[in-house]
C-alpha cells in the first residue's frame, strides 16, 4: 500500500499507525502522529488502522519562536 | 498570573536560529528565562539532542503552532505539542500575510476557541487590536500576547501608542510582548509601559554574541519593570528646573 508519511511517498505493509511507527523505527514516546489532518494520540495508535494513499505525519519537539 | 504560574523572569525566549546547540543551551541560562518556546516538525536525527537541551534548561515549555495557517492546522498541532510536552500551554499563532506574518484574527478566535474548550491554556499572538482581544478574552484566553512588530523584524514597538491604549484596555489581563522585539532598549520599553513579559528569539539568536545579549536582555527586561513598578515620572512639554533656586547667589 502506498501512503504519504511526512509528505514523501512510501510503500508499506503497515496495516496501523502504531506499525508504521515500528516498522520505520520512530521512538514511540517521542513524537507526535497525524493521519489525514486529524491528531491521533499515542493510545490510539494500535487501532488507527491505515487506508491507501494515507498522509501521516510524525512530528518532534523542534527549535521554535 | 499566566495561567495560575507565577514566574520571576518575565522574559520569554525562543529556541530557533542559534549557531549552535552549545550557545542555544548558554543563551538560555544567561537570558534567566523560565520559558521557552519550541516548535514541532517533522522527525529528524537531530531530535534527540535538543530533547536533551529542553531537559537541561529546567525551563517550562511553551510550543508554539508557528507556520500554521488554518485552524485545523493549528488544532491539529497544538494537540500534537500537548501529548509531546505534556503541558496544556500553546502559543496560537494563525498566520493570515505571508508577508508581515500577522495572525488572521478571525481564524485566530476561532481557533482559541475549540482549544481552551479542549482543556488548552492559550496564549494567542495576535494584534494590538481591541476588539480581537475582547474576543480572544470572550473564548477564553487569560493571556494576549500582542505583537511589537513583525516577527524576526526587529524593528521594536511599531505601534507604541495602540499598544499603550491595549494596556489600559486590559488592566487586569497579563499580555505579552511577542515579536518584533530587536534590541533590550525595546523590550524594557515596554516593560516600562506596563507589559508584563516580552517574548523574544531572533535578537539574541542573530547577535554577533548570543550569550552576551541573552543576558543583555534579562537585565533590560528586569530594569523595565522594576521601573515600572518603582512609577516613571510624567512627561512635560517644557523644562522645569531640578535645582531648587532658593539661596541662588546674586553674581549678575
Amino acid at each position: 500500500m502506498r501512503i504519504d508519511l511526512n509528505g514523501a511517498s512510501i510503500e508499506t505493509r503497515a496495516r496501523t499507525l502504531q506499525d508504521l511507527i515500528e516498522e520505520h523505527g520512530f521512538a514511540d514516546a517521542a513524537v507526535a502522529t497525524a493521519v489525514n489532518g486529524s491528531f491521533i494520540p499515542r493510545t490510539a495508535r494500535g487501532t488507527a488502522t491505515l487506508s491507501e494513499g494515507a498522509r501521516v505525519e510524525v512530528l518532534s519537539p523542534m527549535q521554535g519562536g | 498570573m499566566f495561567y495560575g504560574t507565577d514566574l520571576k523572569s518575565r522574559l520569554m525566549l525562543g529556541t530557533a536560529q542559534y549557531p549552535s546547540p552549545q550557545v542555544l543551551r548558554e543563551a538560555i541560562a544567561a537570558s534567566g528565562a523560565e520559558v521557552i518556546t519550541v516548535s514541532l516538525r517533522r522527525e529528524g536525527s537531530e531530535g534527540d539532542a535538543f530533547r536533551e537541551i529542553l531537559r537541561q534548561s529546567g525551563c517550562r515549555i511553551l510550543p508554539n503552532t508557528a507556520g500554521c495557517h488554518s485552524v485545523r492546522e493549528a488544532v491539529t498541532t497544538a494537540q500534537m505539542a500537548r501529548e509531546l510536552f505534556g503541558t496544556s500551554w500553546i502559543k496560537l499563532e494563525v498566520i493570515g500575510h505571508a508577508d508581515t506574518l500577522q495572525p488572521d484574527p478571525f481564524a485566530l478566535v476561532e481557533a482559541a476557541r475549540i482549544l481552551t474548550e479542549d482543556g488548552f491554556d492559550v496564549f494567542p499572538y495576535t494584534t494590538e487590536d481591541l476588539i480581537v482581544g475582547e474576543r480572544l478574552i470572550e473564548a477564553g484566553c487569560r493571556v494576549l500576547m500582542p505583537w511589537g512588530a513583525p516577527i524576526g523584524s526587529g524593528q521594536g514597538l511599531r505601534h507604541r501608542d495602540a499598544l499603550r491604549t491595549m494596556r489600559a484596555h486590559f488592566p487586569d489581563v497579563p499580555l505579552v510582548i511577542d515579536a518584533g522585539i530587536g534590541a533590550p532598549s525595546q523590550a524594557m520599553a515596554a516593560m516600562e509601559m506596563g507589559f508584563d513579559a516580552v517574548l523574544l528569539n531572533t535578537a539574541v539568536a542573530k547577535a554577533l554574541d548570543p550569550v552576551g545579549m541573552a543576558r543583555a536582555f534579562g537585565a533590560a527586561v528586569e530594569a523595565g519593570r522594576t521601573a515600572h513598578d518603582a512609577g516613571l515620572m510624567p512627561c512635560r512639554d517644557m523644562a522645569t528646573a531640578s535645582t531648587p533656586v532658593f539661596g541662588m547667589a546674586e553674581l549678575a
